[in-house]
Formats: C-alpha cells, structure tokens, sequence
C-alpha cells in the first residue's frame, strides 16, 4: 500500500517534523520533542494532525437500528449533537475496531475509526448492513481533522470563532460553525485525558485552522505535538489504543471497557453471547496497570512472569513524562491481576520486579 | 549530523575511539538525534566480555529501547555512570560522553570498521 500525506503534510514538514509512516500515513512522530509536546498539553495546549483518522457516515431510516446490532455501547441512549464512544466486535468477542459516533439526528451518525482500520471497518459494516434501509459512506478523503487538547483549548479557540463554545459540553458536538472564518464540527473529545476539542473540516480549510491556531495559540503555550506524545497522554489517561489493550484477540472485558458494552440493551449486538457468557463466568485474564518498582523501561511485548511462570505480557509501558515513573499495562492471568500483587517484567532477560497499580495513573498521583 | 574524524565507526551508529589496546565507545550524533530524549541507560558491568556485535548496554528514549551493540571485541574496563542520572547527556553531546571504556581483545577488527568519510557516506546513503 502506498503511504498517504494528510493535507496538513507541508505544514508538519515546514515545522520540523520527524516524519514517519504510521497506519498507512506519513505523520510528525514529534517536532520539537515528545516529552515538550506531552508537557505543553498538560499545562497549556497541544494540536494534532488527525486527519488520517477514518470518518464513515451511516444515513437513513434504520440507521439507529443498524448501529445498535452492530456496535457494542447503547446507541439509543444518544441525543442529537452528543458524542459516545463504542466498539464494534467479531461474532466471537474479539474487536473489529473502537470508535466514536457523532449523532446528528435519529437517521444520520458519523464514525470515526482507526486509521489503519478504516477499509477494514467499512467493509465490515458493508458485510453486516444485512436488509438495514441505510446508507453507509467513507468519507474519509472528504474529511481533515485537528485535535486541539489541554487545558488552554477553549482559550484559544474562542478567539477564532464567535460561537460560544463552552456551550459545547464533554461528548457534544455542534455543526457548522466557523473557526477562522471556514465552517467546521467541533466536538468536545480527544484522547489525551485534558479539556480540548477535535475539528472537522475539508481538507483545504483544515490547513487554513491549523496555520490560524498555531499562530494565534503561541502566546498561550500552544505547540504542535506529534504521534509520541499522542501516546503517552492517551496512556497515561487509562484510554486503550486497538492493536494493544484490544485487538481481534483481546476482548473488550479483558481490555477493561465494560462501561461501554451493554448487555442490558434490547437489541442482541454482535459479539454479546460470548461477551456475556464470560462476564458471567468471570474473565481468564485483563488488562492491569503496573509501575516499575526496580530499574528498568517497561516496553511493549515484554513477558510477565510470577514466580518463575509466564503470566502475561505488556500492552503498552514506558517512561511516563507527567509522572516521571516506569509505568505499564499488562494482559495477564486473573489470578494474579490483584492490586498491589509484585510480578516480575522480563527486560532483556532479566526479571525486573513491577507491582501491580490502578490503570488510571494520572488519577493514582 | 556531526560525525569526528579519527573515531572508527559502525553501521549500527557506535563510534570507537582507539588510544594504544583501549577504546572508548558511545554513540554518534546520528544516533541520539534518531532516538530523540534519551530517558534511560542500562551499562553492563567491569569486566564483562563481549563479542564484536553483541549488545552490551540499552538505551532509551520516551519512545524505544535500543541496544547499543560492540564496535569490536573486548572487556569492560570502565563505564560511564554519570549516564544513569543523566542520560540526556547523550543528547548533548554524543561524542564527549562516552558509554563504556574497554580493552580491545584483537586489534585486527579494526580494519572491520568504517573511518569518518566512510560514515560519512554511509549516512547520505541510508538517509
């Protein structure tokens, strides 16, 4: 497959982005630095380029029915302008993907994907619109996208627009404004665990916000950030990255996401009766937190053992850059999944004692 | 990137400074501007031996551990603690802060290793 430049890809280049190919997609991994970019979105702002993130709209009478089959959360639960995030699973359990739906109204929703999960969703929701009287189109071409985090976010975006946008709430969304003079969505989500908001607009107006943003931010701190520090705020907040904490092999239960798997709601999903069966006979294994208690970088892939027996293996680890600790997750047997439970990390061979914390480190501090 | 003469050099983006049968090892311009901060240095132990092309020590940015391989074969005769209190010391300046000091075990292996120019070179190639 040939690598895709988002329509911010000049900009990154004419920032000094380290451009690398993720998912598909030549992005910044950092510009001026990742453990910089990670502070500014803590203490004042960062923006990100994710423009290659899929966008597919699904239109049309039996859009909630359709969606409530074929996602995990409960769609019905939804007014219009909100935001939920849900996953969408494999007949056994496993995840097809993790995404969020944009409600516009009972018959039109938006959902934005994974990038390097875009085709394969959109496929798979094809395979599944079964007699469903709805529409389903990628319009992920049509679409760029910047997510704007931190708690300066709405500081900063108030000056480039005259809608009042602390009327927007955590999870809503709201249409058709303009921001520096082009239109656009704007929501209030992300994926870094601070206040922020994510725009949606034509890949030429995108351009046109992301040069206003960071001109108009700088005085507040505001600086472009990169994939890196992308994941270690996301990590740091507790929220799964597919490919890690889920994936086709690691379940929604064991990745810790029962919040957004409704058992209760009426219409059967699919994925429920396996879901369903192991919530009920309790889970073999899940996702924990960890945090270094010897030397040592916990780094993903690396194996877990307790008492001289594999038990797992890391998700995701590393130095985290606001707590300044070796922290982790893991996928391991239940058995040992208990809070303060010691286990040992294999480093390079070396079994490095860990103990076993809550996920939600910034929370934990 | 900065590259210094005289030093020897590996594709792996060690330097090697040779002084009589010692030589200090670290790790080039390239190198710690590819892996970006470098949070974490894991140093082996004086004395330890190694073989040309094992790894002897890890180092780590936010993003990745990398292993930091021997320019040649040799013995552990010093190693740069500072590092473990410091690793972005490599980011400063990666020729001045070396990793470890060894005795080279046969000074034939030189030959193996590439000069500046051929670094050089080597790096306009692969970048």
């Amino acid at each position: 497959m040939v690598t895709k430049k988002t329509p911010l890809y000049d900009e990154h280049i004419k920032l000094g982005g380290k451009i690398v190919d993720y998912a598909g997609w030549f992005l910044p991994v950092q510009y001026e630095g990742l453990i910089k970019e990670h502070e500014a979105v803590r203490k004042d702002a960062g923006m990100f380029d994710v423009s290659h993130m899929g966008e597919i709209m699904v239109k049309g009478k039996d859009a909630l029915d359709y969606l409530q089959y074929l996602l995990t959360n409960d769609i019905s639960s939804m007014g219009d302008d909100q935001v939920l995030y849900s996953l969408m699973c494999y007949p056994d359990g496993g995840v097809v993907d993790d995404l969020l739906v944009y409600r516009y109204g009972q018959e039109e929703y938006l959902l934005v994907v994974n990038a390097a999960n875009t085709e394969k969703d959109f496929k798979w929701m094809i395979d599944n619109k079964k007699d469903f009287n709805i529409i389903i189109e990628n319009i992920s071409n049509q679409v760029g996208e910047i997510a704007l985090q931190g708690p300066k976010s709405e500081k900063i975006l108030q000056k480039l627009t005259d809608y009042d946008l602390s009327s927007i709430k955590y999870f809503h969304l709201k249409r058709d404004i303009e921001i520096s003079g082009v239109k656009c969505m704007v929501s209030r989500t992300g994926y870094t665990g601070e206040d922020g908001f994510e725009i949606f607009a034509s890949p030429e107006d995108i351009v046109i916000i992301w040069n206003k943003l960071l001109e108009i931010g700088k005085e507040d701190g505001l600086k472009p950030a990169g994939l890196g520090a992308r994941d270690t705020l996301r990590f740091e907040a507790a929220m799964p990255l597919y490919g890690h904490e889920i994936s086709e092999e690691v379940n929604p239960l064991e990745g810790g996401l029962k919040f957004a798997v409704k058992f209760e709601k009426e219409v059967d999903f699919i994925g429920k009766e396996p879901l369903k069966k192991q919530w009920e006979e309790g889970l073999r294994r899940k996702v924990v937190g960890f945090e270094m208690l010897e030397r040592g970088i916990p780094r993903e892939g690396y194996e877990v053992y307790k008492n001289g027996k594999k038990i797992g293996y890391v998700t995701t680890g590393y130095l985290s850059p606001t707590l300044n600790k070796n922290i982790g997750n893991a996928l391991i047997d239940i058995d040992e999944a208990k809070l303060g439970n010691q286990i040992d990390i294999m480093i390079r061979n070396k079994p490095v004692k860990a103990k076993i914390i809550s996920r939600k480190f910034l929370k934990n501090s | 990137m900065k590259v210094l003469k005289d030093l020897y050099y590996t594709k792996d983006h060690e330097w090697l400074k040779v002084e009589g049968n010692e030589g200090y090892i670290g790790l080039t311009d390239f190198a710690q501007d590819s892996l970006g901060d470098i949070v974490y240095v894991e140093l082996p132990n004086v004395d330890d031996e190694f073989e040309k092309e094992e790894a002897f020590s890890a180092v780590e940015s936010v993003k990745a551990a990398s292993d930091v391989y021997m320019p040649v074969s040799g013995r552990i005769l010093e190693v740069n603690e500072a590092l473990l209190d410091e690793p972005a010391l490599l980011n400063e300046d990666p020729y001045k802060n070396w990793i470890v000091k060894i005795e080279l075990a046969d000074l034939s292996q030189l030959d193996e290793l590439m000069s500046s120019e051929e670094y050089e070179k080597y790096l306009e190639e692969e970048v």
